[in-house]
Parts: structure tokens; C-alpha cells; sequence
């Protein structure tokens, strides 16, 4: 294999707009989430008063020093709470990710109590279910520091309560998988929220703040009229001493992390783990960092996207499957951390030969066991009389088969627009990537506003020719607009992270590290033998 | 022919290794004894063969002499160095050598008597008219007699045991009115000490400087000298810093103080090798002190500038042969400096430690000698001399031996022991020991309280220390864990994660430090609100350079237990302990009543008893570590069940110290 030889030039003009256009787009999403940091920061004189550690400071202290970690859905329920972009607070209320503890890959959930006591939002439920389902499927055990309010009253919905009962029903899956779970109890589990230590493998709470009860002092003084104290009724004591639902009781929050360490790390559980054949690589040739002046902000702008493999591949280096044959959709082989990944991305539109080279090339990974990256910037398969001919639909047909059914980890990069069928045969969300995570100037949706609007143009003159009126200028224009910023207001990819469409959105200068520790994250999943069971372990 | 071929040394440590060294190399076998406590000690590895004599005490083992002329009888030793300290100016020793047919590797006996007696020996040196303090050393020991000589030497004078050494049993009286009490202190004290309560007086010499010089006699009447030593750096009568030649001295004075010296060995038909020791003072007078009838510890300093080797010559004199050299030939050439290496607490009145030496290696370089008898691992105990190693440079002129002791020092790895290193490097940096104007006065003069105190870590220090316990806890587990590319650490995809480290130092200062990685390996390093650049260049074994706003820093360090970081730094040796990994553990033991050491460490004072009552707060014992004391308190009222360790016990952490059952 040669390198590929890059043709963008650092030094241009292009660069410069491009990587200040990218940055610009980064800043936002750090400032997106400073904003829930900041609130919650702002609760910090509380957190000392009674000696407790802010939930980002338990989560460091969980965390092995200097170990990666990857956030996931750092946006979830941004434009959730309020269409207000200026004050939607993303998050969720609840810190997840995966990260180390004594070198245990980890799910790693805290609940964010510096923001409304830890209330839930209409979107922490699922946060947390989806994380879930990644430990599951990646067979990480799972950590839960707990403190919140529990559900919003004010704000209550139905299908909240409803579909929250499968968080519970995830820990039992896990346990059952042979998956230890864990909850931190940091303060108060009240109602369904008792639920998480109650259906946790292991409770460690801590004394005087951890509580645990199915009606808070002010529910069972409604209910029954008993006059009770909270410690008697849900303390950690209490239940380390009289329920036997917590294991280890510790002193204050920075104990309670400190066992919650040593407990993981006493499961020795990357004894059940093959090692991996480590092979050496070299890093590209191309600095990573150098994408945000590679790829334009607006995905009309075309750019090779090979640029951009160059820059998230070893040495830069990769075979092109292909080339001369269906050559918008690019099909490469190469390798991220040693690891080989086959690699799909677009220079324009999807032809028949391009859906059935891509078709092909998915089969052949899956033939090797090799993993897929998916880089997005799709616009669509071809339209029209000519590629309807050629098959368009049966091909993309195929591309989309081979997508859904391949048995190898699948990672998508939303890196432009990925509109339509594009998404589906690039495996976009519906297709159950393993990890699908979205650069800040990503655009996604059945098509771009534009595209819709002129569409919707093209039709109402159609009509009013049929029916042989004028046409309403004003209105059309009107209108026009209206459809584009209802189908781009939905499309950016900060909008559709809050509605947890994707893991997250990241500084795409970020996306080797990214790709790197999700590969390496499937591949322990697929290496790992976990000691299943049929029910879970009770607490007898 | 030899007169012998085998050699047993009858002392340990450094010098034993020393003795050794030179004997193998010139092909003699040879025999070490050995205590209990130095089984596996270097110079027992290194013997041809090695006899164990006895339990640790000195006086079950290397003083006594039974014991050591049976371990010769047993190995068919012909001869015995008797190294320094010890037997080596035992008389009796000598003789009994003597009367068992082996070669003792020094003087007669009647030489060592001679001048073992320090009024004897100043009679016999006045009569070889060797310049002598004037003073009084008659056997008439009746106050009055003291008093009237006192009138004539006049004041400030010095008592001194006849029999002394070592500054046991040495007053300095500045009038009549003290002497009477004077006199009756330091006879008890030289009873004791030396079982002999005989004293002399001696004239006061203000601020002089201790210059001594190194003869060498054969058995054919050769006397020679070997040019001097200055070892004005003194702690209490105890050389600390020792050099050769005087910076002071010329040409002249030296043919001076040589010829008396050599004067002085021929007088007693003086056989081998030995030391005249003078006092100089700011006239460049000199004043005969005492003489030592063995090879100094500061021998080296005189074998580097005359390219000399003093055991061989010594054994070569003990075989009968002629020296071969006549004082012509000895060429004194550079300058070589030596500083003592001790295992001691300078911020305890420089009480000796104990403890393991868990890290132990010696600086190499141009002109750098280490001669020292430990390894890794080995303890220094308190049976014996807590010294760690002698540490010489020698270079073309003073400062350069200055400079390369200095930089030998530094680059030392040495952990596990509280040690005087950076005590010495102080003494070796200061202005005046720069110039070569330190007398005998220096240390007392120029080292204060707080030069002398325990020193709180940097920001530089602590943020040093920090990243380094980052990083080596990052290291430790990246290694355990299953598939982790060295790429990814140090990154999060939401943004850097602040890694916390909330350091204790003494009572008053606490530093609270935060990690940040950088993209470029570096760390954002915020020291109690302070920030600073880290990045680590290199880092290896216990080694790394590392820098902080872009200054380059060498460093060593050790990790003795998790959560703690040994820390050397321009020779200073500073100890870190994360309290985020202590301060719930000492808590959690209270809740039980369960006191657990915090650190490693010695117990200095235990002050509870089992059944006794103890509120919470009460102090129970002493812990100290790395030059800190720390309070071990009680943490609940209650009734103690058990203590589980004593004064002087050493502990490491998490070890049980008390168990306290909770009042009701």
C-alpha cells in the first residue's frame, strides 16, 4: 500500500474558510454544553455545604486518571425542553459515557443533580435505556451514580412512565447477560427511581445522603399520615443494616467511588476478555486536525472525500476497492489503530454500479469480519428516467439489504448531509449502527430544504397549470421559505442529538479517536464471554 | 614470597567492601565476617567466603574479638584489616593478632596505645617538638591542679577525656568559674564513654580549621606523607565534608605540617598507615590534635590527588615490604572533595533513621567515586553507623570537584530512607564552602533554624509530583486493560476531564491541584489556583525530565504504596500523598473503631493503653513519615481493645494501630 497523496493545501484560502467555518460550528457545540455545565455548576455551594462532590467531579473520581473516554448523547434533549436555542439546556440531565474503572471498560451514568435536583426530562429515560443497550450489547457493566428528584410532576407524560419501566427491565436483562450492574446512591431514589438500587447487581450508598423509598416523607404523609423521618424511612444506613439493600456503606461521595473502584476492580473481569494481536501501525500521514480546513461546511460544496479517509486512517494509507466502477460511492480498505476497517464514503449521489459495488464491498467485509465505517455525505441515489432504468431502485435494494444484514460492527460518521435512502444504504440511524456519531455541520433528513421546497414549488405550479390559474408569486415564495426552514430547523445535527438520533456530535478533528475506541469497544464485545444466567442475580 | 595470601576484614559496610575490592584485585582471598543483620550485605556477597560471628549488637559480633579470631582460625586467615571504627585502634586487638599468629593490617600495638591516650600522645609529640595546643596532660587530675594550668594556658579552653574521641566528653569553658563544672561532666561522661575518666586541657583555637595529614611508614624506616585533608566541615566534632588539598594551603605550609607529621609517626616508630590531625588557624599555625592510627573514612580524597592506592600500600607495609616510594614521588594532582551520606533527619537534630533503601542508584560520571556497602532493599538498621555511602569527585581544580559532588549528588536515585543529601548539596552551594573559607565554625555559623527545617514542596514541586502520580497511575492501567490504543489516553470526547489531587503539608499548607491533559501531551496543572504548563520529556525507571512553564527539571521519584510519590528534586526528597486516596480511609477505620496507619512510617510515641478510656480527638500515637509527624487520633469515645504496635515500630500503610470498641 502507498500513501495517499493529499491534494489540499494547508496554506490556501479554501483551508482557512473551511477549517474557520468548522471551528466556528465546534465552538457552538462546546458552548451547547457549557451551558448545562454552567447551570449546574452553579449549585456547587450546595454540593460542598454537606460535603458532596458535583456529579462531573464523581464521575472524574470514578474514572481512571487519563484513560479515554467517550461521551455519549452529551446533546440529548436539546430542543426538547423549549424551542428556544438560546435556552434549550442539552443533556438531559443525566452524564453518560463509557469510560475506565481499574481498566474495566465501562457504562458510566450520573445523573446530573446540579440541574433541578436531578429531575428527569422527557428525554433522560430513554438517554439512559439507550445507554443501556450499549452495555448490553458491548457487555460493559454498568455504573449508575444516583441522584434525582425523580420525575418531573409538572411536566408529567404518559408515555414517560410507560416506557421508563424498560430502564428496569435493562438491568435486569443485564444481570441476567452476566453483566454487573452498579448503583451509586448519592442521595435520593425516590418511587420508580427506588428501582435502581433495588434491581442493581451492587449498591453502595452513602451515609446520610444515599436514600432509597417508594414515597418520599411528603408522599406517605399524603398517602397515610404517618409522620416519618427520611433517614428512617430510606436512609442508607437503614437499608445496610435492616433491608439488606445496599452492600457497602460508605462515608461520603468520594468513598463511595473509591469502593466503587475496588468492587470493579475485584470482578477481575478482563480475565473473561481475549487480548487482542496488537499491530503496529503508523499515525496518518495527514494530521487529523487538518479536517476541519479539508471538508467545507455546506455539503453542497463538493470535495474529495477520500481527503478526509487520509486523514482518520494509519500512514494514510488504503486500497481503493474499485475504483473505476460506480466511482461516486468510494470503497476503501485500511486500518484505524492497526485495526482494519473497510471504509464507505461519497463523492456525489449513489448510482446503480456505485449500490452495487457498495452492496458487494459489505458482503466481502462482512466475509472477513471486518469492520465498516460509514463517512455520510449523501445527498441521495440518483433520480432519474436513466438510473430508474438502470435499476436504481433494485440496486440501492441491494446496498440497503447488505447494510442491514451485515454481521460485522458497523460506525457511521454523519460528516455532511446524509438525506433519504442515502442514509439507509449508509447505514444511518434506522440501520442499527454500533456507533453513529455526527460532525457539528452535518445535515440529515428525507432531503435538504431546499430540495423540499423546490419541489414543493415545481408541484404548485404543475397544479396551477393543470388548472390553468396564475401562479400566487407571493405565496409561493412564501411558502417556499416556510418549507425550508421547517425541513432545516429539523436537519442540523445539534437539533436532531437532542433527539437522540445519533451518540453524539463531536469535533470532527476528534474522529480517529472516536472510531478508534469504538472498534476497540466492539472488539472486546465480541471477544468477551460473560456469564449468562436466566434471572438475573436477586438480592436474597 | 607473601608472607600471607588470604585477608579477613573484620568490619562491614562500605569500607569492608573497600578493603575487599583492593585485596581480590591483587589476588588475595578474602574472608568477611558477618552479623545476623548483614547477611546478605555487599560485602558479604563480594568475600571469597563469609563467616556469620553473631547476632546484630556489635558487642555479639564485630567487636568482638573471640568471635573474630575463631571465624580466621576456622577460614585459615593469615591476615586481618581491621578497617576503620570497630577493632581498628584496639590495642588489645592488635595484640591478640599478634599472639595468634595472623598479620594485623595496621600499626603495633604499642603505637596504638600511644596514641590512643590523648594526654600520652601530646607528651610524646611536645618531645618530638610537633606543635602542640598548649594545654595540660599530667596525671595529676586534682581540680586545683586543672585550675592552675588553666591560668597559664588561659581562656577559652577545651576539657577533653584523655581517652576520648568523637567529641564525647568535651567541654569548652570560656572562664575559671565554669571549669570545676565542666571538669566534673565531662568525667562522668568519659567514665562512661570511654572507661576512663582522665582529662586534659587544651587552649581554645577559635574558628580553626581541621587540616590533617595522611603518613605512610615500612617496616625499613621510610616515613612519607601524602599531603593533606581539610575537614573543617564539621557537625558536632563529626566530619561532614572532607577535601584534598586545603584550600588554603601553600606550598610552604605544607613542607611544614608534613614534616611535623612525619615527624611525629617516626618518633613512635609509627608502621603503616596513619593520620596527624592539626588545627590551622587564620595565621596559618598549626596545632598538632590528635593521632589516628587506622585509615581514615576520608581516605579516598587522598588517593584521588595522589593517584594512590592506601589499602594496597597498607597491605604491602604489612607484608614487609618496602613502601617504594620516597616522599619525592608523591605528586599531589586536581582536587577531590567527599561528603558523608547519611541516613539521618537534619530536621530532627539529625537523628539517625531507619528504614529500607528501596531505590539505590549511585550517579556515575567523570571524576565521581561512590564507595558504599548497600544494595537495594537492604535495611539500615540501628545496630550500626547509619552512614549510606561516601560520595567523591575529583576534578582539575576545586570547583570542578565541587560542581561534579554536587551534580552526583542530585542525579543519585536514593528513596526508602530520610537522608542528609540535601543538607550536604546546601553545605556544598553555600557562598563561603564556595570560596574555601569554611572553617570548623561553618555549620554552626551558617545554617539557621529554618535552613535546617523541613521544607514545604513547591508549586513547581507539587505540580511536578501530580503529573507524575497522574501519569504513573494512567500507565499502570492502561497495562491492564484489554485493547487500548496508547493513542487514546489522556482524551475524552466531551472535554477534558479534571483529574484532582489534594496534597497535606504539615499543618498549615494544603495544596489542591487539578490535571487537565492539553491535545499536545501536555497538562494544563492548576497548583491552588496558580496554573502552570507540564509536559514530561522523558520518563524512565524511576527517572524524568519534565517541564514546567518550560523549564526543564530532573527529576527521580518512587511510588512506596498507592496514592504516595517520593519525590527527589535538586537533591531534596519530598514526600506526596494524595489525600483523595487517604482521607476516607482514616474515617472509615474510626467508624469501627479501627485506627489504620495512614502512611508508612515509624511509630515515635504510643500514648494509649489497652483498657484505657479515650474520647474522640485524642491523640493515640505519633506516626512519622518522611520527615512529618502525623497525629494518629481517635476518632470515636471508647475503650481501646488493643494496640498493635510500639514506640520505634515501623508501619506501613493501612497496617492496624488500635482497636477502640465504642462507648455505649
Amino acid at each position: 500500500m502507498t500513501a495517499f497523496a493529499s491534494r489540499v493545501i494547508p496554506s490556501s484560502d479554501a483551508f482557512a474558510t473551511n477549517r474557520a467555518n468548522m471551528l466556528a460550528l465546534v465552538e457552538e457545540l462546546h458552548a451547547l454544553k457549557d451551558r448545562a455545565k454552567a447551570l449546574s455548576e452553579r449549585r456547587r455551594p450546595r454540593f460542598d455545604e454537606r460535603g458532596q462532590l458535583t456529579p462531573r467531579e464523581r464521575i472524574v473520581r470514578l474514572l481512571d486518571p487519563g484513560m479515554p473516554f467517550l461521551e455519549l448523547y452529551g446533546l440529548a434533549n436539546y430542543m426538547v425542553d423549549t424551542d428556544d436555542r438560546g435556552k434549550s439546556i442539552p443533556g438531559a440531565s443525566l452524564l453518560a459515557g463509557i469510560g475506565f474503572i481499574k481498566g474495566v471498560r465501562c457504562m458510566i451514568c450520573a445523573n446530573d443533580s446540579g440541574i433541578n435536583a436531578g429531575a428527569m426530562t422527557q428525554k433522560t429515560g430513554e438517554k439512559m435505556r439507550f445507554c443501556q443497550d450499549i452495555a448490553l450489547d458491548k457487555k460493559l457493566p454498568f455504573v449508575h451514580l444516583v441522584e434525582s428528584a425523580g420525575a418531573n410532576l409538572l411536566q408529567y407524560q404518559v408515555e414517560s412512565w410507560a416506557r421508563g419501566g424498560g430502564g428496569f427491565l435493562r438491568l435486569a436483562k443485564l444481570s441476567a447477560a452476566g453483566i454487573p450492574t452498579f448503583v451509586v446512591l448519592h442521595g435520593p431514589s425516590t418511587a420508580g427511581g427506588a428501582y435502581f438500587p433495588g434491581m442493581s447487581d451492587y449498591v453502595i450508598a452513602i451515609k446520610g445522603r444515599g436514600r432509597a423509598s417508594l414515597g418520599g416523607a411528603a408522599l406517605v404523609r399524603a398517602a397515610t399520615g404517618e409522620i416519618s423521618d427520611e433517614e428512617e424511612l430510606a436512609g442508607a444506613e437503614m437499608h445496610a443494616t435492616k433491608t439488606g439493600l445496599v452492600e457497602y456503606l460508605a462515608e461520603d461521595d468520594a468513598h463511595g467511588l473509591l469502593i466503587a473502584r475496588d468492587i470493579v476492580g475485584r470482578l477481575d473481569w478482563n480475565k473473561n476478555c481475549l487480548r487482542p494481536v496488537m499491530k503496529g501501525f503508523r499515525e496518518p500521514l495527514y494530521d487529523p486536525d487538518e479536517i476541519a480546513g479539508v471538508v467545507p461546511v455546506d455539503y453542497r460544496k463538493p470535495y474529495d472525500v477520500r481527503e478526509v479517509v487520509a486523514r482518520l486512517v494509519d500512514g494514510s494509507e488504503f486500497d481503493e476497492f474499485k475504483p473505476g466502477y460506480g466511482s461516486s460511492l468510494v470503497c476503501l480498505q485500511g486500518s484505524i489503530f492497526g485495526q482494519a476497517v473497510g471504509v464507505v464514503g461519497n463523492n456525489g449521489p449513489i448510482d446503480p454500479d456505485g449500490a452495487a459495488k457498495g452492496g458487494q464491498f459489505f458482503q466481502l467485509c462482512d466475509q472477513a469480519g471486518i469492520p465498516i465505517v460509514f463517512l455520510n455525505n449523501i445527498t441521495g441515489y440518483m433520480v432519474g428516467k436513466e438510473y430508474e432504468q438502470k435499476g436504481m431502485i433494485k440496486h440501492g435494494s441491494k446496498m440497503i439489504q447488505a447494510v442491514s444484514n451485515v454481521r460485522v460492527p458497523k460506525l457511521t460518521l454523519y460528516i455532511g448531509a446524509s438525506f433519504g435512502a442515502g442514509n439507509y444504504g449508509m447505514g444511518g440511524y434506522g440501520y442499527e449502527p454500533d456507533f453513529l456519531f455526527a460532525w457539528p455541520n452535518a445535515m440529515t433528513g428525507v432531503m435538504g430544504g431546499e430540495q423540499a421546497a423546490l419541489t414543493m414549488d415545481q408541484v404548485a405550479r404543475s397544479g396551477a397549470e393543470r388548472k390553468g390559474v396564475p401562479v400566487d408569486e407571493a405565496a409561493l415564495a412564501a411558502q417556499k421559505q416556510r418549507l425550508i426552514d421547517h425541513f432545516d430547523s429539523q436537519a442540523d445535527a445539534f437539533y436532531t442529538s437532542g433527539r437522540l438520533l445519533d451518540h453524539g456530535v463531536i469535533d470532527p478533528r476528534d474522529s480517529r479517536k472516536v472510531l478508534g475506541f469504538a472498534l476497540q469497544t466492539c472488539w472486546e464485545a465480541r471477544n468477551r464471554t460473560a456469564h449468562s444466567n436466566s434471572f438475573g442475580v436477586a438480592r436474597l | 614470597m607473601r608472607k600471607f595470601n588470604s585477608i579477613l576484614v573484620a568490619n562491614r559496610g562500605e569500607i569492608a567492601v573497600r578493603v575487599m575490592h583492593t585485596a581480590r584485585s591483587l589476588g588475595y582471598r578474602t574472608i568477611a565476617v558477618y552479623s545476623e543483620a548483614d547477611a546478605g550485605a555487599p560485602h558479604v556477597l563480594m568475600a571469597d567466603e563469609a563467616v556469620l560471628i553473631g547476632p546484630a549488637p556489635v558487642g555479639q559480633s564485630y567487636l568482638d574479638m573471640s568471635r573474630i579470631l575463631k571465624a580466621a582460625s576456622e577460614t585459615g586467615a593469615e591476615a586481618i584489616h581491621p578497617g576503620y571504627g570497630f577493632l581498628s585502634e584496639n590495642a588489645d586487638f592488635a595484640r591478640a593478632c599478634d599472639k595468634a599468629g595472623l598479620i594485623f593490617i595496621g600499626p603495633t600495638a604499642e603505637a596504638i596505645d600511644l596514641m590512643g591516650n590523648k594526654a600520652a600522645a601530646k607528651r610524646r609529640m611536645i618531645a618530638a617538638n610537633v606543635p602542640c595546643v598548649p594545654g595540660y596532660e599530667d596525671p595529676d587530675q586534682t581540680d586545683a591542679a586543672f585550675l592552675a594550668a588553666s591560668k597559664k594556658i588561659g581562656y577559652p579552653l577545651i576539657v577533653k577525656a584523655a581517652a576520648g574521641g568523637g567529641g564525647r566528653g568535651m567541654r569548652l569553658v570560656d572562664n575559671a568559674k565554669a571549669l570545676a563544672t565542666a571538669l566534673s561532666s565531662a568525667k562522668s561522661e568519659a567514665l562512661n564513654a570511654f572507661g576512663s575518666d582522665e582529662l586534659i586541657l587544651e587552649k581554645a583555637i577559635i574558628e580553626p580549621r581541621h587540616v590533617e595529614i595522611q603518613v605512610f611508614s615500612d617496616m625499613q624506616g621510610t616515613v612519607i606523607h601524602l599531603g593533606e585533608r581539610d575537614c573543617s566541615v564539621q557537625r558536632r566534632h563529626q566530619k561532614v565534608v572532607e577535601e584534598a588539598p586545603c584550600p588554603v594551603m601553600t606550598a610552604e605550609l605544607r613542607a611544614k605540617m608534613g614534616a611535623a607529621a612525619v615527624e611525629a609517626a617516626r618518633s613512635i616508630n609509627y608502621r603503616g598507615a596513619g593520620t596527624v590531625e592539626f588545627l590551622l588557624d587564620s595565621e596559618n599555625k598549626f596545632y598538632f590534635l590528635e593521632m589516628n592510627t587506622r585509615l581514615q573514612v576520608e581516605h579516598p580524597v587522598t588517593e584521588l590527588i595522589t593517584g594512590l592506592d592506601l589499602v594496597a600500600l597498607q597491605i604491602r607495609v604489612a607484608q614487609g615490604e618496602p613502601l617504594g616510594l620516597v616522599q619525592e614521588d608523591v605528586r599531589l594532582t586536581g582536587h577531590a572533595m567527599e561528603v558523608r551520606l547519611y541516613a539521618e533527619d537534619v530536621t530532627r537534630d539529625f537523628l539517625p533513621c531507619t528504614g529500607s533503601i528501596s531505590r539505590w542508584v549511585p550517579a556515575s560520571g567523570e571524576g565521581i567515586r561512590f564507595d558504599s556497602g548497600i544494595l537495594p532493599g537492604q535495611e539500615i538498621s540501628p545496630f550500626y553507623d547509619p552512614m549510606i555511602a561516601k560520595v567523591i569527585a575529583y576534578g582539575d581544580d576545586r570547583e570542578t570537584a565541587r560542581h561534579r559532588l554536587i551534580e552526583a549528588l542530585k542525579n543519585t536515585v536514593l528513596f526508602g530512607l530520610t537522608t542528609n543529601r540535601g543538607f550536604l548539596i546546601d553545605i556544598l552551594s553555600r557562598d563561603s564552602f564556595a570560596r574555601g573559607a569554611a572553617t570548623t565554625a561553618f555549620i554552626a555559623d551558617e545554617f539557621t533554624e529554618a535552613d535546617l527545617a523541613a521544607k514545604t514542596p513547591s508549586e513547581v514541586q507539587t505540580a511536578i509530583a501530580a503529573v507524575l502520580q497522574y501519569r504513573i497511575a494512567r500507565d499502570q492501567i492502561l497495562a491492564q486493560t484489554v485493547f487500548v490504543s496508547d493513542k487514546l489516553v489522556d482524551w475524552s470526547s466531551g472535554g477534558a476531564l479534571l483529574t484532582r489531587y489534594i496534597y497535606e503539608f504539615g499543618d498549615e499548607a494544603k495544596r489542591d491541584v487539578t490535571i487537565s491533559p492539553k491535545q499536545n501531551g501536555g497538562y494544563d496543572v492548576n497548583v491552588g489556583g496558580a496554573a502552570h504548563s507540564v509536559a514530561i520529556l522523558e520518563m524512565l525507571d524511576n527517572k524524568a525530565q519534565v517541564t514546567v512553564d518550560g523549564f526543564r527539571y530532573r527529576v527521580h521519584f518512587a511510588v512506596p504504596a498507592e496514592g504516595i510519590l517520593d519525590l527527589a528534586e535538586s537533591g531534596q526528597t519530598l514526600r506526596f500523598v494524595n489525600m483523595i486516596d487517604f482521607a476516607v480511609t482514616a474515617e472509615v477505620a474510626a467508624g469501627v473503631g479501627r485506627i489504620t496507619a495512614p502512611m508508612h512510617g515509624t511509630i515515635l510515641d504510643v500514648f494509649v493503653k489497652t483498657g484505657e478510656t479515650v474520647e474522640a480527638g485524642a491523640r493515640l500515637a505519633v506516626l512519622e513519615a518522611m520527615k512529618m509527624q502525623h497525629d494518629i487520633i481517635a476518632q470515636i469515645d471508647g475503650i481501646v481493645q488493643d494496640v498493635l504496635t510500639a514506640t520505634a515500630a515501623q508501619v506501613a500503610v493501612g497496617d492496624v494501630l488500635f482497636e477502640i470498641e465504642a462507648a455505649e
